[in-house]
């Protein structure tokens, strides 16, 4: 014990002589070690697609030496969830964020996956200027007030602290609208909305419902499934009595999805289609599924995995060559991007001048917000002042065999 | 009570004037949030009925695991829920093992479930037995308290087993029992999983009141619930005795996972909880003590979820089955039929 400790000290003796000693205005040789942390479920059923995050960051790091203009990258991988509950938890990703703040060589903060999880972080970083790129957030309030609830999102960044938060998946409110258009595309007239009483279903069957109105799709009703019901038979009833052709639901697997396609293949029948959003575009939903999932139609605010082309096949293939054997799920993709905007966005901040920590995190902010025309490895992008990216690419999939398959581009014609 | 003006004034206009009665009195009966649209569309009120049933039962089997426990040893047996758990998880380990799936022979599904039936519910009650006497038989002297934490504890074990084996999210199991309508009665039609429910689940409740009530062992169980010290001053080896109860109960607790895993198709680690919530809410409701009263807590149960979701919203469902069970325990603090334990307690 002691002998650690003393290790310690000497460690940070020794790392704080060489920061101090690193004279300003070196561009090429050591200038310290910066801190790059993610906050993703790491347990539970996200597993899977965070597990490839995880993996695609790690890529992007490893391609560049592991320095941006000689700053040594220190990239931890933090968990936001826990075994017992098997998704994220309030409590670990508060935690994580308040860890983030304590750390003093933290530059940027990747996360999170679930925008329930974002809404407690981004004040918290916001507050201390620190940057926070988002793989897979989807939910519209958290930076625009369309599709939003009330305050939004305006609380999350309190004080006029600058706004610190940006993602790189297109939000709900073009994913909810592809949805829909998809939906009356496949010829439905009458649609039942379902969602999981969570901010991200919820949220993403609003925008459904908000388009089906726009583009005369008929919806019955919107009606909830609350993830912590054991079964959805009678709720299933209903929906037949009502006699829809399409069921549309806003949710994620780990709200016990499995069991509601269940129920409702039960009750329907094989006619009635099923459409889901990217909160069920995993292997989880299908295992849970089983055979009900055959033929539920998802939507996927990306390109798709096994028909990626031009930039996207080299990620592909770099990372297929770094980790054999293993396979790329949707967000794969969007871990890699967000690594690449942000080292990307801290290079420039560090050739203008950062030169300790705080200068990086606020020149960072306003080179991510600046991000003008990216060419990134799904095409070229903007980030805007928002946080949002202008990038539109919408994939439509359904469900054969037990697998994922390729169905439809819904990008919107430009 | 002291009277003033206002209340007669307003009984006084109301007959004074019949039509102000008629108008509301309708509007009434429409406005109950269940009965009005269920007078509206009667099958479509008869096919929840059946929903609410079948899930009934299969609370009323868990609840009775709860109750039997609680009588003998006055211990909520948090882990009986997770028992149930495991019952699931056998029932998909044995369909995946046998590689049954859809479609796969009749003969071969039957003998595979009786099987599985039998080899689950041993199981089980071995687990469950094996609880008691390792987490609280040595703590049977101490503090209720400390038991109680025992439960708890051993409810977590079986559920982070439960994680390991079957992974955090639901795992299918197969349909393995048509759910294709096989005969209709007022509308309502019943198809072969759901019968399989009621084939199960009716005659272990049967076949468990009848042992309590008929035989030998039942008799010893009782008098050991009514004063264990005088039972066993009696002969009766009340360690033997409570070991069969929770045997029993671990049984039941097993038959309602093979039901459940075929029923709603699925197993999950985390099936403990919610189950196990209903149906000790369930045998609270009928009077924790008394079996009659378990089971028919858990078809009340299973009835006023099911109208729920029908017809009002499945996200009050908590709070409308545990604002009945206030209501009740405020007016009959001992549940629906619970007056000897009531007594004693």
């Amino acid at each position: 014990m002691k002998v650690t400790k003393l290790g310690a000290i000497v460690a940070s003796a020794v790392f704080v002589f060489a920061a101090c000693s690193t004279s300003p205005g070196t561009s090429a040789g050591d200038k310290g070690t910066i801190d790059i942390w993610s906050s993703l479920p790491r347990q539970g059923s996200s597993k899977g697609q965070t597990d490839t995050i995880v993996n695609a960051i790690k890529l992007k790091i490893d391609q560049l030496g592991g320095k941006v203009d000689g700053w040594t990258i220190s990239y931890t991988d933090q968990d936001d969830s826990t075994a017992a509950a098997g998704k994220w938890t309030p409590e670990k990703e508060t935690d994580n964020a308040t860890k983030a703040v304590a750390d003093k060589n933290l530059v940027a903060y990747i996360g999170t996956f679930n925008s329930g999880a974002a809404k407690l972080s981004i004040p918290t970083l916001c507050t201390a200027g620190i940057p926070m790129i988002s793989p897979a957030n989807t939910y519209p309030g958290l930076t625009v007030t369309l599709g939003a609830e009330a305050g939004e999102p305006e609380k999350y960044y309190p004080g006029g602290c600058k706004h610190n938060y940006f993602r790189v998946v297109p939000n709900d409110n073009l994913q909810g609208g592809a949805g829909a258009r998809y939906a009356q595309s496949l010829g439905a007239t009458k649609a039942y909305l379902l969602d999981d009483t969570e901010l991200y279903g919820k949220g993403i069957a609003d925008v459904f419902e908000k388009t089906a109105k726009d583009i005369s799709l008929q919806v019955l009703a919107h009606d909830q499934a609350p993830g912590k019901s054991t079964d959805f038979k009678a709720l299933a009833a209903k929906i037949k009595a009502a006699g829809p052709d399409l069921v549309y639901y806003g949710g994620i697997t780990q709200n016990n999805a499995g069991q509601l396609w269940k129920d409702l293949r039960d009750a329907l029948g094989p006619d009635v289609k099923l459409m889901g959003p990217d909160g069920i575009y995993e292997n989880a939903f299908i295992e849970a599924a089983g055979a009900a999932a055959e033929g539920t139609y998802i939507t996927f605010g990306g390109p798709d995995p096994d028909n990626y082309t031009g930039d996207a096949a080299k990620f592909k293939a770099d990372y297929i060559a770094k980790y054999p054997g293993s396979s790329l799920e949707g967000y794969s993709i969007y871990g890699y991007e967000a690594a690449n905007v942000l080292l990307s966005a801290i290079e420039k901040a560090s050739k203008a001048g950062a030169k300790d920590v705080t200068a990086l995190r606020s020149a960072t902010i306003d080179n991510l917000a600046a991000t003008k025309d990216f060419k990134g490895v799904i095409g070229t992008f903007s980030l805007d002042a928002s946080g949002d990216t202008n990038s539109q690419t919408f994939t439509g999939f359904k469900v054969v065999s037990g697998k994922f398959a390729f169905d439809k581009d819904l990008t919107p014609a430009k | 009570m002291h009277h003033d003006g206002a209340p007669v004034s307003i009984l006084f206009r109301i007959v004074a004037n019949p039509l102000e009665l008629r108008g509301p009195s309708v509007d009434i009966v429409n406005s109950v949030p269940i009965l009005g649209p269920c007078l509206a569309d009667l099958s479509q009120c008869a096919e929840a009925f059946k929903i609410g049933l079948f899930n009934g039962l299969i609370i009323a089997l868990i609840a009775i695991g709860y109750t039997l426990v609680y009588g003998i040893l006055q211990l909520i047996n948090f882990a009986n829920g997770d028992v149930f758990m495991v019952g699931t998880m056998l029932t998909w380990i044995g369909v995946s093992f046998m590689g049954l799936r859809e479609g796969s022979p009749a003969s071969l599904v039957i003998v595979t479930l009786v099987v599985l039936l039998v080899a689950t519910m041993l199981i089980t009650a071995g687990l469950n037995a094996s609880i008691e006497r390792l987490a609280y038989r040595p703590l049977r002297n101490a503090p209720t308290l400390a038991t109680l934490i025992s439960a708890i504890g051993m409810s977590f074990i079986l559920q982070n087993v439960g994680q390991a084996i079957i992974g955090p999210s639901p795992r299918s199991v197969p349909q393995l029992l048509s759910n294709k309508p096989l005969f209709e009665i007022g509308g309502v039609s019943f198809a072969l999983n759901e019968l399989f429910v009621a084939v199960i689940t009716i005659p272990l409740l049967v076949g468990l009141t009848w042992f309590v009530q008929k035989t030998r062992q039942g008799k010893a169980m009782r008098a050991t619930a009514q004063d264990r010290e005088a039972a066993g001053l009696m002969g009766i080896n009340t360690n033997r005795t409570i070991s069969l109860t929770f045997l029993l109960a671990g049984a039941l607790a097993g038959g309602a996972g093979l039901v459940v895993a075929l029923y709603y198709g699925q197993t999950w680690w985390f099936y403990g909880f919610p189950f196990g919530l209903l149906a000790f809410t369930a045998a609270v409701l009928g009077g924790i003590g008394n079996l009659t009263g378990a089971a028919l807590g858990g078809i009340v149960l299973g009835l006023i979820r099911a109208l729920n979701e029908r017809y009002v919203d499945p996200r009050w469902t908590d709070v409308v089955v545990f604002s009945i069970l206030i209501i009740v325990l405020v007016f009959r603090p001992t549940g629906i039929l619970g007056e000897k334990i009531g007594e004693r307690a």
